[in-house]
């Protein structure tokens, strides 16, 4: 499985299967509001930070509404990541280009792109201040910076290790996600013990470990080293899940599939020579030894919102930096031509990519209806989605809302918590193409 | 969920299939426009190219099968529940269709030995 086809004739083929099965295999998580016929006039300043998941896909829906405005993204990032496909490339299963193509691709006519990072964000004087010192004013600002990987939380810890002495990293970048399959390889072929767990501070897409937890087990397994194997599962509370009739479904396949669950622990430290990881406990520390590990970062909002008024002021949210959006709207409570789209918004639910699709259209429409001096009733209802790999070519649709609620977009056809064949074709052939059209304000 | 909107379907498939978004329905009514045209040709189907269409057809199955494995880095083998099954066999049974109806044209086309006199 390490092998993987060139390029071009895997593309091709993906392109020429599509026909009979995608009909059956899309994905629902794909409605916008109602969009006027006719574009509004204005000539307001929307700048929007970040030109990832979330801030290009809110930029493409405001130039295909608005006329004469000014859309400014600022961003320095020249390559855009489909984070989502980071999974498979860390299983040897898709090359590093699958998951990078170029920002500019996807920034619609009309809409300016500043190649400068924002360095500070004055939502009193409604301006961004960039690296190179450049101040950009606005009329209203999206804040779609997603999150910083914070790796130097844990105490030991070498980005640029991964891939080295079974030191996984399947979150930091594309190139380490290649890394990582092959230390992950490695270990398949002779075993021992795979450490595998979360962060305790809020984190994009959390089955993502868990993914990667269920394939490891499964190379394990084609290679005959399983028997000779320990997998641990370090939960960072006493869930696997927030959603508890996820949590208690991945409980019952982690006990199917021989993986041991150690709960309330927290990595705070890793010895890349002696591959021993620290853990925090309710009752101290505890060492861990590895022979193969994924860390996962603490995760947190990127220094220019956390440095900035526009976080929560109290709790973990505060610390953590997120931003102090209305969970409904994404609007900011305190600055009401703010708005927090993606990863950075500081509410219960999202911070995957599936819910940027749900949140970018409603926050542009309550942004729209504040330029009409109207109201909007677009509401986000916490719609989080993620296909949780359970096995080399199966997973399970897991679609969830604030409350906790399961909302299948096929009910009575793809079961929620069910391992389905369906649900890895669709993750493997039409989550990127449903991705890509977000972007391009299509979906 | 909310309510779909077909467009969507439309621009996700565009992201996923490229050109082909065009070309594969064009050689699907290729293939229709080329059997109906050899059927009314020849006044009725012909057995034995009936025959070996039919065979073509149910490897298609199989191959259609093939290339949704190969594309999606896994196989029927996988299938785990009904809705899987009902996948396989629209694949299969898409392939066998397909095959079927564009080798029997094909064969048809070159083949005028049964074409009605006078046609
Ligand atoms: C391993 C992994 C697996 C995942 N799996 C799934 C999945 O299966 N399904 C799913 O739906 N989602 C998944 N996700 C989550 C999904 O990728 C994110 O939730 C989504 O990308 C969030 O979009 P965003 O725009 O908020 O952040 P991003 O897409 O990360 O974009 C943030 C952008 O902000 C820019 N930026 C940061 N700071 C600044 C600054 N100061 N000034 C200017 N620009 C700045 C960055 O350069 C970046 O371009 C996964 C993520 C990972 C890492």
């Amino acid at each position: 499985m390490t092998d993987i086809p060139s390029k071009l004739s895997r593309r091709d083929l993906m392109k020429l299967s599509g026909l009979g099965a995608a009909a059956l295999t899309l994905p629902v998580a794909a409605a916008k509001p109602a969009q006027a016929a006719e574009k509004i006039k204005t000539n307001a300043r929307i700048v929007i930070i970040g030109a990832g998941a979330a801030g290009l896909a809110a930029a493409s829906h405001l130039s295909q509404r608005l006329e004469g405005a000014a859309i400014i993204l600022i961003d320095r990032r020249k390559a855009h990541y489909y984070q989502p496909g980071f999974t498979l490339v860390a299983a040897g299963l898709k090359p590093e280009s699958y998951v990078t193509t170029a920002t500019a691709d996807y920034v619609r006519n009309g809409v300016e792109l500043i190649e400068e990072q924002a360095a500070e964000i004055d939502p009193d004087g409604n301006k961004v201040v960039t690296d190179k010192g450049r101040v950009v004013p606005y009329d209203y600002l999206i804040v779609a910076a997603g999150l910083h990987l914070d790796y130097a939380a844990i105490e030991g810890m070498e980005v640029d290790k991964i891939g080295k002495d079974g030191l996984g990293g399947v979150y930091a970048s594309p190139a380490a996600a290649v890394a990582t399959a092959k230390a992950m390889f490695e270990f398949a072929e002779k075993g021992g013990v795979g450490l595998f767990g979360r962060p305790a501070t809020e984190m994009k897409c959390a089955g993502a470990p868990l993914k990667y937890t269920f394939i490891v087990d499964d190379y394990l397994r084609r290679s005959g080293a399983r028997g000779k194997s320990e997998i641990i599962y370090a939960a960072q509370n006493k869930t696997l899940f927030s959603v508890p009739i996820v949590s208690e479904k991945v409980r019952m396949l982690f006990r199917d599939r021989g993986v041991k669950v150690a709960y309330d622990r927290v990595m705070t430290a890793i010895d890349l020579s002696r591959k021993v990881a620290t853990f925090k406990t309710p009752d101290g520390v505890e060492e861990i030894k590895y022979d193969f590990t994924n860390v996962v970062p603490p995760m947190r909002a990127p220094d220019v919102v956390r440095n900035s008024p526009l976080p929560w002021r109290t709790g973990q949210w505060a610390t953590e930096g997120w931003m102090d959006v209305d969970r409904g709207s994404l609007r900011h409570k305190r600055y009401p031509n703010v708005f927090g789209v993606g990863d950075i918004a500081g509410v219960p639910k999202g911070k995957t990519a599936a819910s940027v699709k749900w949140q970018a259209p409603v926050a542009v429409d309550h942004l729209i209806a504040s330029i009409e001096g109207k109201t909007s009733d677009a509401v986000y209802t916490g719609y989080t989605s993620c296909p949780l790999i359970t096995q080399l070519g199966r997973a399970m649709l897991v679609e969830f809302d604030y409350e906790n609620n399961l909302t299948p977009s096929f009910p009575g056809v793809i079961a929620p918590l069910e391992e389905l064949w369906i649900t890895w074709v669709m993750k493997t052939m039409a989550l990127k193409p449903t991705y890509i059209a977000m972007l391009r304000g299509h979906a | 969920m909310k309510d779909l909107d077909p467009l969507v379907f439309f621009y996700v498939f565009r992201e996923m299939l490229g050109p082909l978004l065009w070309l594969l329905p064009l050689l699907a009514l290729l293939g229709i426009a080329g059997f109906v045209y050899v059927l009314m040709r020849d006044g009725g189907l012909v057995s034995r190219r009936l025959v070996i269409s039919e065979v073509v057809g149910f490897f298609g199955g199989f191959a259609a099968l093939a290339l949704m494995a190969w594309v999606t880095l896994s196989g029927f083998s996988d299938a785990g529940g009904p809705v899987d099954w009902l996948l396989v066999g629209v694949i299969w049974g898409v392939g066998v269709i397909g095959g079927a109806v564009l080798s029997y044209a094909v064969l048809g086309l070159f083949d005028r030995s049964h074409a009605k006199q006078g046609y």
